[in-house]
């Protein structure tokens, strides 16, 4: 292919651009231009093919053609050269040949000495009569001497021992199959860059559309159920895919709402008579402490309740929070402050069991929080952290700035959480197999979402490698969003 | 003492009076805010517990009125809203303090006695006294039989919070809130620790232990009596 240097440039050229185009080289690998691709090497094949037939049956057409002249003309001459013999052969090869035009005669003698026509020269080819022969000869133009193309058939006189050679031009049309035959290559190669960049462009597309999607879900996975696909109104098949999606997602919040619902007013409407019941537990252990009888079995009864309520409680403060009311009691907070007090909290605990407790102070911290509940919310991590940590390990917590926003992590040296386990941890109740008999309600995770949910931000469970880190970022002060309940009306946004 | 108990839930009432007559205490009912907020008005408490949600008068209105009177009589406030705004709410409209339903009676009992110590006015105190341990709250030093006993700050305050309810029955609830100023039930019980270490510190090696645990409510700091 004609191009060399030239072409490796542009080439490198492109490349580069592709490189930077968003998607990258992700876009090779999709589905839609796998699909261009093979669409334009079919594509490309038949228009080769149709174009190589073209060529091959024009060119045997038109040979077909110039060598039917030929022979006409042979035919003619040999009749004439019968009728009138030698002297009449000559004068007509000479009538022709002044005639001008394509056709080249040349009677030439027993050693090719030409004797008249309008070639100087019998051309250098193998006398072969009866057969098509192709030479080169000499014409003159304006501008001095032109080499040309010509094929013909040559005629043996018999008896008389002469050459005749009738000939055509054949130089414009071996130019025309020259053309042809360059074009071709190129036509093809254009076809395969246009079909590929077309390709390109429209795998870019899809892969946006189908980017949103993906993206879409990962943040529902990661636990807001609030979010939906982003519908553009095409009414294409992502549209339906999308609005398909966010149907089923529309279903599931609501059978989540009705789950927590249900919980809550259970809750709810079991704290009263459980109190009772601990109250009423008491007099009789005051009661019978008095008759100065034994009432160790009344106070293990009363230390079952105490849990039981406790666990209620818990569930009650976690509906509360995810219901997002009381907005109001946002104020400006010292994230360091509220650490060091629950650190200081803790740290006999983790003193106790043998643990290293760190406090990892960050310049500035402030954020708009509760107070009350980010203690309570990090209090809960703390809490699970020197649960879960066995003796001579150690539980760090830390404040610190990051561009994101003020990152309050408690990270431990425990078993940790399998990475599968980690969205289920924060449902309520869950609780891992491996701590199936240490004490805990199952709700102190739940409780740290629904914190960090009223906030405006998440709680992100990580690998310490090993132990977990648990993490939430809050905004900067002056980027709080208003908090939006967990349970909200759906919106189709596109974000 | 004389209570006053404005509560319109009746069995909840029923059994506020009598446990508070079990108690020892002399005690008056009111089902709503107007009767409440008369008698309230008119007779003399030593402490009025007040439901938040009262009908013909809230209770949060009841104790502003209350204020307004110049009646300074200390008012505990019972709520089924156990939200931390709420709390605020009641303590800003003259409360002081919150209990948020369900409690335990153990709870309120030590939250009245601790409400009604407050009320007396003991002077300025610059110094606390439980048998033979004392404590100078201008040095912040402690000191037991003449020995100095090492206390870190919070430490001293727990200790301080103790010694000011000498005799009364202090719960975890309540320690949590004053002396370290936080509004939620820990997980585990946190408090036991740092109370086991400063028993650790104030009566390990010495005769008399004063600070006990009362099993099922809390603990407290009492020299034994004669």
């Amino acid at each position: 292919m004609r191009g060399g240097l030239p072409g490796a440039e542009a080439f490198r050229a492109l490349l580069g651009h592709f490189k930077a185009m968003p998607g990258g080289f992700r876009l090779l690998r999709t589905q839609a231009f796998r699909i261009v691709l093979i669409y334009v090497a079919l594509f490309a094949v038949s228009v080769t093919a149709l174009l190589a037939f073209t060529y091959w049956n024009t060119r045997r057409t038109m040979d077909a053609q110039a060598d039917q002249i030929i022979e006409a003309e042979i035919t003619g001459l040999s009749e004439q050269y019968q009728r009138l013999g030698w002297q009449g052969l000559y004068q007509i090869v000479t009538e022709r040949g002044q005639h001008g035009g394509s056709a080249l005669y040349i009677l030439a003698d027993g050693e090719h000495r030409p004797i008249t026509g309008n070639l100087t020269r019998w051309p250098a080819v193998t006398a072969d009569p009866g057969n098509y022969v192709e030479f080169d000869y000499e014409r003159t133009v304006s501008s001095g001497l032109e080499t040309r193309r010509a094929r013909g058939q040559i005629l043996r006189l018999e008896g008389d021992n002469f050459y005749l050679l009738v000939a055509e031009d054949v130089s414009d049309r071996i130019t025309t199959q020259h053309l042809f035959t360059t074009t071709l290559p190129w036509t093809v190669g254009l076809i395969l860059v246009l079909g590929l960049l077309g390709g390109l462009l429209m795998s870019q597309n899809m892969l946006r559309r189908l980017d949103a999607i993906n993206r879409t879900s990962g943040e529902i996975i990661a636990g807001d159920l609030t979010r939906r696909v982003p519908v553009n109104g095409s009414a294409d098949e992502f549209d339906v895919l999308a609005e398909n999606l966010n149907r089923m997602l529309d279903r599931i919040e609501r059978l989540m709402k009705g789950l927590r619902e249900v919980t809550d007013s259970v809750a709810h409407d079991l704290r009263t008579p459980l109190n009772r019941l601990r109250n009423r537990l008491e007099e009789s252990v005051a009661r019978l402490t008095a008759q100065g009888g034994g009432a160790g079995e009344i106070e293990r009864a009363i230390a079952e309740t105490d849990k039981l309520i406790a666990t209620f409680n818990a569930l009650l403060l976690i509906a509360e929070t995810d219901a997002g009311t009381g907005r109001s009691q946002m104020t400006v907070l010292e994230l360091n402050g509220v650490a060091g007090d629950v650190a200081e909290l803790y740290e006999p605990l983790a003193e106790e069991k043998g643990i290293v407790l760190k406090l990892q102070r960050g310049p500035g911290a402030q954020i708009e929080g509760n107070r009350s509940l980010v203690a309570q919310a990090l209090a809960n991590l703390v809490d699970n952290a020197i649960k879960y940590t066995p003796p001579d390990g150690k539980v760090t917590i830390s404040v610190a700035q990051t561009p994101e926003g003020v990152v309050l992590a408690v990270a431990d040296t425990g078993p940790g959480i399998p990475s599968q386990d980690r969205s289920r941890v924060v449902e309520r109740f869950v609780r891992l197999e491996a701590s199936r008999n240490s004490p805990g309600t199952g709700l102190g995770l739940s409780l740290v979402a629904a914190v960090a949910h009223y906030h405006g931000t998440q709680l992100v469970l990580a690998d310490n490698a090993p132990g977990l880190k648990a993490s939430l970022t809050f905004p900067k002060v002056s980027k709080v969003v208003p908090i939006r309940p967990a349970m909200t009306a759906t919106k189709s946004a596109a974000e | 003492m004389r209570i006053l108990v404005v509560e319109d839930d009746i069995e909840a009432q029923r059994y506020l009076v009598q446990g508070l007559k079990e108690s020892g205490h002399v005690v008056d009912e009111a089902a709503d805010g107007d009767l409440g907020l008369s008698l309230a008005l008119s007779r003399p408490y030593d402490i009025a517990i007040v439901d938040r949600m009262l009908p013909k008068l809230d209770g949060l209105n009841v104790v502003a009125e209350m204020r307004e009177h110049g009646n300074t009589t200390p008012v505990l406030f019972l709520s089924a809203l156990s939200e931390v705004d709420e709390r605020v709410k009641g303590l800003k409209a003259g409360g002081d303090d919150y209990l948020t339903k369900p409690y335990a009676f153990v709870e309120l009992l030590a939250r009245i006695d601790a409400l009604m110590r407050r009320r007396t006015p003991a002077g300025v105190k610059t110094q606390l006294q439980v048998g033979d341990l004392e404590l100078d709250l201008l040095t912040r030093a402690a000191t037991r039989s003449g020995q100095e006993i090492e206390l870190q700050p919070r430490e001293f305050r727990l200790l301080e919070y103790l010694m000011r309810h000498a005799g009364q029955v202090v719960t975890r609830t309540m320690l949590l809130e004053s002396v370290w100023e936080y509004h939620f039930d820990p997980q585990t019980n946190v408090i036991d620790v740092h109370i086991s270490r400063l028993r650790a510190k104030i009566d390990k090696g010495f005769e008399m232990p004063l600070l006990h645990t009362v099993r099922g409510a809390g603990y407290m700091i009492r020299s034994a009596a004669a």
